[in-house]
């Protein structure tokens, strides 16, 4: 009896059960630190560091530029029609998606999602196909003066299609997972379905909303592959701010180049600060519960 | 899926719809409220049509299985959505609509809880708070999906007493769905049982207990044993002896008996219908219950208080004193 | 007495119910919110996509292969496939030592590294582009040390691969993390009061439910990886032959006019991509019948 009873002295240092020795669990940790500070924060250090290698008036010098100026309003038009479109696209896709049974919903889904797994430079390509001067309807287009390739509406085309996922696939599970009953509560409740949807649905998703609105929009405004096909590069007409670092730095002009990054840089940064603070506060209220 | 049914619910009643999961009984109550739409056949509310009538004005009270609170609004809030919802010309004062609420809060036992927020509050107060939204409205019938299903047993029995309560007090006619024998006898005033979509029987709770229409309601409405027996002369014969337990009319030849387990009494051998070896025997909340198997490896249960003094390996008699037969 | 309720006369189910699109319900706004999906759906994406498989299907398979075969075409698709390759086991292998430790350990710091491996998503690829290209270049931080070592990074298909890890390690970490999460520690524990050792019990319990997600996130950083564009561009040194990727290629068939080379080129792209969705796909439907979910 006494020995099967007796108490166990457990060991400070003892390898768990179910778990690595400190040893090892220092060792795994550290290499993810380092291998992640390295690797992800180095480069966004480097943005700032390069930014302001000759000081503050060097870096202030890239925004006397007036091309700096059309680049920067042109970013900021192009997302202020992208991302509200694809807000709008998103809530009803979901809506119809999530409130409804209807046979092929999963084929809707992947093709809604098709947009992430096509390289950007082929989603400005399949523009140029379309409205190119050898494209489709190339020909009609030129015939009417039309110009969408190498101007603001080809441009909002492309970070349209390349963003084109991002509040569909947020909203879509997160009402799945919401079901439908608070909305019928409602409505034998007597409320029509554009007050129900206004008082009930519409702040149940506010925060996968917000959460896939950064998101999309941190994309629109940073997008350089597709629109770059699309843009045709025209300075302080169709450059945007992506586009602008990419000539500058081209002409070794490196501290302009950093210093205008530095603006998509720092909005990254703001991005990610709120989305984390989103996951850690409103975890619940996100699609699949993102809490990390 | 539901078959053809035809349901009475009288004004001012608490009605309860029992079956078991699948039944069907959680369609019907979302039909009656128009959440779903029958394929065909109608919705009366006291002669008035209501089948083409969208949910938004059958002015119903549906309280759902897990209550579907607006998790982003306040108590009182939930309580007054229904009447902030309505059209302005037929929405009442805000002080009106306070007051209502308050009211409400009362009746519910939560005056003070107004401004907390539904994940601030227990399984039963939301409980509660979702049948105080549904009454805001006046609704002409109230309906509850399985309204104590996700609570804790303690709570469940306060809420039932509570309800009941709440009904006499309200004459609101309410139906109810339950998958719960004991909560629908003890509560209903009247019980319809479902099974896989069809209505099985209806009538009050000792109607459906001392009479019940099948053996389906029968076998959902507790324990029983089936015993193979002879109809002859009216009386129902088991091995050769008889029972008290009437043949159904015009019935003769084989039919299938069954017996509760407090139809079922220990005696000697001499007299019994049935025969078996005490298995164990234990006691719970004031009965005494005994298993015997027969010579086949049957257990019976039987529910007979005197049926202490057998010891465990005691063969026994059993007598049957009463049963139901179907035609 | 007024019977105020429900007679719920009659019939409720015919013995055929009529085919209907969609299950009827009692919430409202299909038809518009559906509607006005697909068209949104149709004019986006479907439609440019058709006419990028109507140029290509022009061309025909002759035409497609004809381009394919062009030496400087084919060595751009080996270098994005097969530099991807190595990219997306290099991001596996990292992201899930990542993902352990993230979900596994608890140490000061853990959050703000948690929330570092989205930087790739949401830095824009051309920010991210010229600053490895400054970092891993012959004069950069990370390039000096390297040219000590006799290791050039930048402007050599080292540095395509240094890109793709950096944009394909979000989507190994983020796929592999959930599951890591939701390990069950009593299996751990059973394992272990059964007699074997944590080598074993990794080995033989933990780590075989994880593969499928593994498997998932290495076919996305692989696609991503293809595909990438901006972040390689300035670090790749662009050298026909030897680190110039297939989507620059088609950037240069496109500023050239040849649409035909670009749409062929991005077809064969495509037609990989879509291969890799399917293999996802596969590798999802065959866990859930293996594991129970995804």
């Amino acid at each position: 009896m006494s020995e099967i009873f007796s108490p166990v002295s457990v060991p400070a240092a003892a390898a768990p059960a179910t778990g690595e020795g400190p040893g090892v669990r220092a060792l795994l940790i550290g290499i993810a630190v380092v291998f992640l500070g390295l690797f992800l924060v180095l480069p966004l250090f480097a943005v700032f560091a390069q930014a302001f290698s000759r000081g503050i008036d060097a870096y202030l010098d890239a925004f006397r530029e007036p091309d700096a100026w059309s680049a920067i309003r042109l970013t900021l038009t192009v997302a202020a029609i992208a991302v509200p479109f694809n807000l709008v696209f998103g809530i009803a896709a979901s809506w119809s998606i999530a409130k409804f049974e209807f046979p092929g919903k999963s084929l809707l889904i992947t093709l809604i999602d098709l947009p992430f797994s096509v390289s950007p430079v082929v989603s400005g390509l399949i523009y140029v196909l379309l409205f190119g001067s050898q494209g489709l309807f190339g020909g009609w287009l030129q015939a009417h003066g039309i110009q969408i390739l190498f101007a603001l509406p080809g441009i909002v085309l492309a970070t349209i299609f390349v963003t084109f996922p991002f509040v569909a696939r947020e909203l879509i599970p997160l009402m799945q997972e919401q079901g439908s009953s608070e909305e019928e509560a409602a409505l034998t409740l007597g409320a029509s379905g554009l007050h129900a949807f206004w008082t009930v649905t519409l702040p149940n998703i506010r925060w996968g909303l917000l959460y896939s609105v950064l998101l999309c929009n941190a994309r629109a405004m940073g997008e350089f592959g597709a629109v770059s096909v699309v843009s045709g590069h025209i300075r302080g007409l169709t450059n945007t701010i992506p586009l602008h670092v990419e000539i500058l730095y081209n002409e070794y002009n490196f501290v302009a180049a950093f210093a205008v990054a530095s603006l998509l840089a720092a909005l990254a940064l703001v991005t990610l600060v709120l989305k984390s603070v989103l996951e850690w506060r409103y975890a619940g209220d996100l699609a699949g519960g993102r809490a990390h | 899926m539901l078959h053809d049914l035809s349901l009475d619910v009288r004004a001012g009643e608490l009605l309860g719809l029992l079956g078991p999961s699948g039944s069907g009984k959680t369609t019907l109550l979302r039909v009656i409220a128009g959440l779903d739409a029958p394929d065909r056949g109608r919705i009366l509310f006291g002669g008035d049509d209501a089948t083409g009538l969208p949910v938004q004005e059958r002015a119903v009270g549906f309280v759902f299985q897990h209550y579907a609170l607006f998790k982003h609004m306040s108590v009182a809030d939930n309580i007054a959505y229904g009447l902030n919802a309505r059209r302005r010309a037929d929405r009442p004062e805000k002080a009106e609509i306070k007051r209502r609420v308050g009211d409400l809060l009362d009746l519910i036992r939560l005056s003070g809880f107004g401004d907390r927020y539904p994940s601030q509050l227990s399984g039963g107060q939301r409980q509660r708070v979702a049948l105080a939204r549904a009454l805001a409205v006046e609704p002409r019938v109230l309906l509850l999906d399985e309204p104590f299903g996700a609570l804790d047993a303690q709570v469940r029995k306060d809420l039932r007493r509570w309800l009941r309560e709440i009904h006499d007090r309200t004459g609101q006619t309410t139906i109810f769905v339950t998958h719960d024998q004991d909560e629908a006898l003890e509560l209903s005033d009247r019980v319809a049982v479902l099974d896989r979509g069809r209505l099985e029987q209806v009538g009050t709770p000792d109607e459906v207990q001392e009479n019940p229409s099948s053996v389906t309601v029968l076998k959902f409405l507790g324990d029983s044993i089936e015993v193979e027996a002879l109809a002859d002369g009216g009386r129902v014969r088991v091995r050769g002896r008889e029972t008290p337990v009437r043949a159904p009319d015009g019935a003769i030849g084989p039919v299938r008996l069954y017996v509760r387990p407090w139809q079922l009494q220990l005696v000697d051998l001499d007299a019994a219908h049935l025969s078996g070896v005490v298995r164990s025997s234990y006691r719970s909340q004031g009965r005494q219950r005994i298993e015997v198997e027969e010579a086949g490896g049957r257990v019976l249960a039987v529910e007979d208080f005197d049926g202490a003094r057998y010891a465990p390996g005691h063969p026994v008699g059993l007598r049957i004193n009463g049963g139901y037969v179907f035609a | 007495m007024a019977a105020t309720s429900s007679p719920a006369a009659g019939p409720l189910a015919p013995p055929r119910p009529p085919w209907r699109f969609r299950r009827p319900s009692v919430i409202p706004g299909f038809g518009l919110s559906f509607g006005y999906a697909m068209t949104c759906l149709a004019l986006v994406v479907l439609l440019p996509l058709a006419g990028l498989v109507a140029k290509a299907s022009g061309l025909g398979l002759s035409g497609i292969w004809h381009v394919a075969t062009d030496p400087r075409v084919a060595s751009a698709l080996r270098i994005s496939f097969g530099i991807s390759l190595l990219a997306a086991l290099a991001a596996s292998v990292f992201g899930f030592v990542v993902a352990w430790v993230l979900t596994r350990y608890r140490f000061p710091g853990r959050k703000i590294v948690d929330a570092a491996v989205d930087l790739p998503f949401a830095l824009p690829t051309a920010v991210a582009g010229i600053a490895l290209a400054s970092l891993y270049a012959p004069d950069g931080l990370v390039g000096a040390q390297l040219a000590k070592l006799g290791i050039q990074a930048a402007y050599t298909p080292l540095g395509i691969f240094i890109a793709m890890v950096f944009i394909g390690l979000p989507f190994a970490v983020r796929t592999v993390q959930p599951l890591i999460a939701e390990i069950d520690r009593e299996v751990e524990e059973a394992s272990a009061t059964l007699g074997a050792s944590r080598a074993a019990t990794l080995t033989r319990v933990v780590l075989p439910p994880l593969i499928p997600a593994v498997l998932t996130g290495f076919a996305l950083a692989f696609a991503r990886g293809v595909g990438e564009y901006g972040s390689i561009i300035f670090i790749a040194g662009n050298l026909p032959y030897v680190s110039e990727i297939a989507p620059l290629l088609i950037v240069i068939k496109l500023s050239e006019f040849d649409y035909g080379g670009a749409a062929a080129i991005a077809t064969i792209m495509l037609g990989i991509s879509f291969l890799t969705l399917l293999a996802i796909n596969l590798i999802q439907a065959w866990s859930r019948r293996r594991f129970g979910y995804v």
